[in-house]
């Protein structure tokens, strides 16, 4: 192999990682939770002003620590979520052959409802049927709200910011 | 050049282009494999077959726990939270379960993964074992026992704080076998239609089920390694500290869980390092805490709810 043709890959690498870096400027953000809160201010003690479905998609308009800014794509800012809500997939919820395929090999998208799903757990609770999914359901509804949480932090001295910036 | 000598110079070449992918945020490996490897293969620096070949053997080692998403997550956690159920009955009081849950989502919003598919969900369960379970994705499950050793409510931060490092940390995940999660994973990538037909869905729900009973296998009865415990108690530690706990409400609870645990008994002190141990590697990282601080709005709340323990 000659000392051009070397040059001319590791030219065409740098080009590569330049289209990548531009593609990241534009780059969409998926909702990788059942309910996606926005908030007002960036803090879990803060109101929720809007709830984004699993799978939405959103842009990033500005970070604080491990906050986003987001809104949807061309759209005004929603409020803050969360980094560990987003995914940088892309997340389809009907998921064609080429998802499929690019799923499988670059990684960059994650199919909604596949694998381990509602289906799955049918078929294991019709299998199991000593399993308890009922307390399971109750459980899940037990949600501490921002205010019920911003006065247990109050009254009990502990972090005014609710711990993590 | 001999095929040998090639190959491995093209390998050079393919791992040259994938830097730039590495660095570019490429979240894979093999993500960062498959670009470089077709790269090469148009410019002719690899044949095809050259290609596939390095493409599959990085391929083949990497699938694990992380390619599993946050809502397969769930329904794995809700399957291992319902097995425990069938183990343990909920303990019904509306006031306790409210104050734990109050104490449980506070702390874990001061995780580094206050986000999970379905959140964090707290229930105290009616045994006087002492003992806990974190399920994948955040369902988490104590012990009337164990509330019992807490004598405030930093230490019961403690013990959540725990759980939810076992959480963070995808410790559940991590005890499913290899075997399993891979034929699971190369299922689900095989398949394009909106619902499973019979095969794929008998298959999705046998790997499914033994990922259950590997994960529920690991809580109730082996345990979680002595590490992996002691990357958890590391974890509560710095959420506590976060949110302003004191830490030494994890030294007083390991000291008094010290006191009641019994050898032999199927709880605790079957799946997890002694509160010796724990203590020792807890000390080395943040010394000799005084007393716990008893807050006195804290303490207040917290004697309110465990009279009803």
């Amino acid at each position: 192999m000659n000392r051009g043709r070397i040059a001319l890959y590791v030219l065409l690498a740098i080009l590569l990682a330049a289209a990548a870096t531009w593609a990241a400027g534009q780059k969409l953000w998926s909702v990788q939770v059942k309910d996606g809160r926005v908030r007002a201010a960036p803090s879990f003690l803060s109101r929720v002003v809007a709830t984004l479905s699993y799978a939405d998609q959103v842009t990033v308009v500005e970070e604080k620590g491990a906050w986003r800014r987001v809104a949807r794509p061309q759209g005004p800012s929603l409020g803050w979520m969360h980094a560990s809500a987003l995914s940088a997939k892309r997340i389809v919820l009907k998921a064609g052959a080429s998802d499929v395929k690019q799923a499988a090999t670059t990684g960059e998208v994650a199919l909604a409802g596949k694998g381990f799903n509602q289906q799955v757990e049918n078929a294991y609770r019709a299998r199991n049927r000593n399993l308890d999914y009922a307390d399971i359901d109750r459980m899940e509804k037990w949600v501490v709200e921002p205010e019920q949480m911003e006065r247990f932090i109050r009254e009990g001295d502990l972090a005014a910011s609710g711990g993590r910036p | 050049m001999t095929g040998m000598k090639r190959l491995s110079m093209a390998a050079g070449v393919l791992l040259l282009l994938c830097l730039p992918f590495l660095l570019a945020g490429c979240e894979t490996l093999d993500q960062a494999a498959e670009i470089g490897a077709n790269v090469a293969v148009q410019s002719g620096a690899l044949r095809p077959a050259e290609a596939n070949l390095l493409k599959t053997s990085v391929k083949a080692v990497s699938h694990t726990f992380k390619e599993i998403t946050p809502e397969q997550e769930y329904y794995i956690g809700r399957a291992v939270g319902a097995t425990i159920l069938g183990q343990y009955k909920p303990y019904n009081d509306a006031a306790l379960t409210a104050y734990v849950n109050l104490v449980g989502q506070t702390l874990a919003q001061s995780s580094d993964l206050p986000e999970t598919y379905g959140g964090y969900h707290f229930m105290v369960l009616d045994t006087d074992e002492i003992n806990a379970f974190a399920a994948p994705g955040g369902l988490i499950f104590v012990s009337r026992g164990l509330l019992k050793c807490a004598r405030g409510e930093d230490a019961l931060a403690a013990v959540l704080a725990h759980e939810i490092g076992h959480v963070q940390l995808r410790h559940g995940l991590m005890a499913i076998k290899s075997a399993r999660l891979t034929e699971a994973l190369t299922t689900i990538g095989m398949e394009t239609a909106k619902t499973y037909g019979g095969e794929e869905l008998a298959s999705l729900t046998r790997n499914f089920e033994g990922s259950i009973g590997d994960i529920v296998k690991t809580l109730v009865v082996s345990g979680y390694s002595r590490s992996q415990e002691f990357e958890a108690d590391q974890a509560a530690l710095t959420i506590l500290g976060r949110l302003g706990y004191s830490p030494a409400g994890l030294t007083d609870m390991l000291v008094q869980m010290k006191g009641r645990l019994k050898p032999g008994r199927p709880d605790f002190a079957k799946t997890h390092p002694s509160p010796e141990a724990r203590l020792d590697e807890v000390r080395e990282r943040i010394g000799r805490p005084g007393a716990m601080e008893k807050n006195p709005a804290r303490q207040a709340r917290f004697d309110r709810a465990m009279k009803r323990v």
